[in-house]
């Protein structure tokens, strides 16, 4: 399993990049390969029926809405058009739980959770929708360091199930921690693609400032 | 984490238009003894159902962070098509008699009715997702557009004069319940069970708390937000037959300034203008609340002006009150 990450200092360019793999828009030129067969990643039903999920740095969840409802969300479970509210509430506690999630109230709506808590909620829901691919932005911006330390076990616990992750980062340590390739983007364009072991952080630094290696 | 001063506030939000509600009836049963009297109770409910009706759909648009001001010229419009159908055309649209012979029979009035209410929030819908023009807008537009067309239609004379079984369904009863009570009261469970305990009743909710969260999520909120338009119309048209059945008489004039009762019954029964947040029973209680005030004020003799005044004040305050609890639960 392949861990790429993305490096590159706050120009616009990876947020496109996201939205391209997550088919929430449409790419102009180039081709998405998947087990080296192109797809066309029309919309993100289309996306996620091919493994890959998305995390977004707005968590892109409802704030309005409580665990479960958030964790089922444009994919509820019903019978006749009614939701099984209970059956739904069992699954995503199962799921979470699995993962060491603590959620105090699963009937609360998730404005009142801590930002780590509903980064590990939209984790937890990617692994659920059979995530093979997991593309994370900035999973760990908004997050306080314990946080970012329980976000970061999370990470390595999906890195043993063998889930691929794109991470989207510009802190250097995350892209050390957790990553086995890096990519360097600068203004929109690769620099350089190279394994987290032969570079170190000096030189992935200074090909982030220069634009080349 | 859960402050508990937060929840507080949660909690008062939910529940402050029912103690308001009942303050107002303690205090209006106390200054007047008839008001409490059966009679005046089920005229209460009677003149709630209109707006009521259409107070439902209009909290499908506000929880999907929408706004329909149309709804008052389309109750006009709505009412019209629907007796110029019972009429039998536009030509012979004004015979007049006290039991005027109906060329058709009232549900074809109450399908056209309707059926011009379900077209318009269509409109209304499609204007607003496809357009991409603000609701507040299309909606503003509408309540012109429609009041013209109603204007049109009633070449500004009423339109009155039905058979007994058209008046029935706005003057009878069943037993002491009257027939727009009881039709309130469907619509007012079968939206109560859609919104909450349906798969669409949750996509209104995500859409409404987080557009592009919904849409990410594969939901199609184009469509969704479309649906609640014409969820409205649909009431509009349903409301504006019985309106016209009650009165025995449709007119452009009607429903005038509707817009504002309903909206305000939505927002003060706890719907959050800025969207995610409401349901039907506070909708009901904001409905029965500004019902209560008016028949209330009306007993006391206190001037229908002085009623607009409160009106206003009401909806501010309400509004202001969901902005200060917003503020204070931001974690």
């Amino acid at each position: 399993m392949r861990w790429l990450v993305l490096l590159d200092t706050t120009v616009p360019g990876k947020s496109t990049l996201i939205k391209i793999l997550s088919g929430a828009i449409r790419k102009d030129s180039g081709t998405i390969l998947i087990n080296k067969s192109p797809v066309d990643l029309a919309g993100p039903k289309v996306a996620r029926n091919l493994g890959i999920e998305t995390i977004y740095q707005d968590l892109a969840l409802a704030g309005n809405l409580d665990v479960t409802a958030n964790f089922f969300l444009g994919n509820e479970k019903s019978r006749y058009f009614f939701l099984k509210n209970n059956s739904m509430r069992e699954e995503a506690k199962r799921v979470l739980q699995e993962l060491k999630i603590r959620i105090e109230s699963y009937t609360v709506p998730v404005d009142f959770l801590s930002g780590g808590q509903r980064q590990a909620i939209a984790i937890g829901r990617a692994i659920y929708n059979k995530a093979k691919v997991l593309v994370m932005d900035e999973p760990t911006a908004a997050l306080g360091i314990e946080e970012t330390r329980r976000v970061g076990e999370l990470i390595n616990q999906l890195k043993k199930q063998d889930v691929g992750i794109f991470l989207i980062s510009h802190d250097i340590h995350d892209v050390f921690d957790f990553c086995d390739r890096i990519a360097i983007l600068k203004n929109g364009e690769i620099v350089e693609i190279c394994r987290s072991t032969d570079v170190t952080k000096e030189d992935v630094i200074s090909m982030i400032i220069k634009g080349a290696r | 984490m859960l402050g508990n001063r937060k929840n507080l506030l949660y909690y008062v939000g939910l529940f402050s238009p029912l103690i308001f509600l009942i303050l107002l009836v303690l205090v209006f049963s106390l200054l007047h003894p008839r008001f409490l009297h059966p009679l005046n109770i089920f005229n209460v409910m009677r003149q709630i159902s209109i707006a009521g009706l259409i107070a439902l759909g209009m909290t499908f648009v506000i929880i999907v962070r929408g706004i329909d001001l149309s709804v008052g010229s389309l109750l006009a419009l709505c009412g019209l098509v629907g007796a110029v159908i019972a009429k039998g055309g536009l030509v012979e649209r004004f015979s007049v008699g006290a039991n005027a012979d109906l060329v058709n029979p009232w549900y074809w009035a109450l399908i056209g009715s309707v059926g011009i209410g379900l077209l318009a929030g269509a409109l209304n819908g499609l204007c607003i997702t496809k357009l991409r023009v603000p609701a507040f807008v299309v909606t503003l537009g509408g309540l012109s557009a429609y009041r013209g067309a109603a204007l049109i239609v009633s070449d500004g004379g009423p339109i009155s004069g039905f058979d007994d079984a058209y008046r029935w369904i706005g003057q009878g009863k069943i037993g002491e319940v009257p027939i727009p009570v009881i039709i309130f009261l469907v619509f007012i469970i079968l939206c109560h069970i859609v919104l909450r305990y349906t798969v669409y009743g949750r996509h209104i909710y995500s859409v409404g708390g987080n557009p592009e969260a919904a849409r990410l999520a594969g939901i199609n909120t184009d469509l969704i937000i479309t649906s609640t338009y014409i969820i409205t119309g649909f009431f509009v048209g349903l409301s504006a037959f019985i309106l016209s059945a009650r009165l025995n008489s449709a007119e452009a004039v009607a429903g005038m300034g509707y817009e504002l009762t309903v909206i305000a019954a939505v927002v003060v029964g706890g719907t959050s203008l800025f969207g995610g947040t409401g349901n039907i029973l506070g909708t009901i209680i904001g409905a029965i609340l500004f019902g209560v005030l008016q028949n209330g004020l009306v007993l006391l003799n206190v001037s229908s002006y002085i009623q607009q005044i409160i009106i206003g004040i009401i909806l501010i305050l309400a509004v202001a009150f969901d902005r200060f609890s917003k503020s204070t639960r931001q974690v």
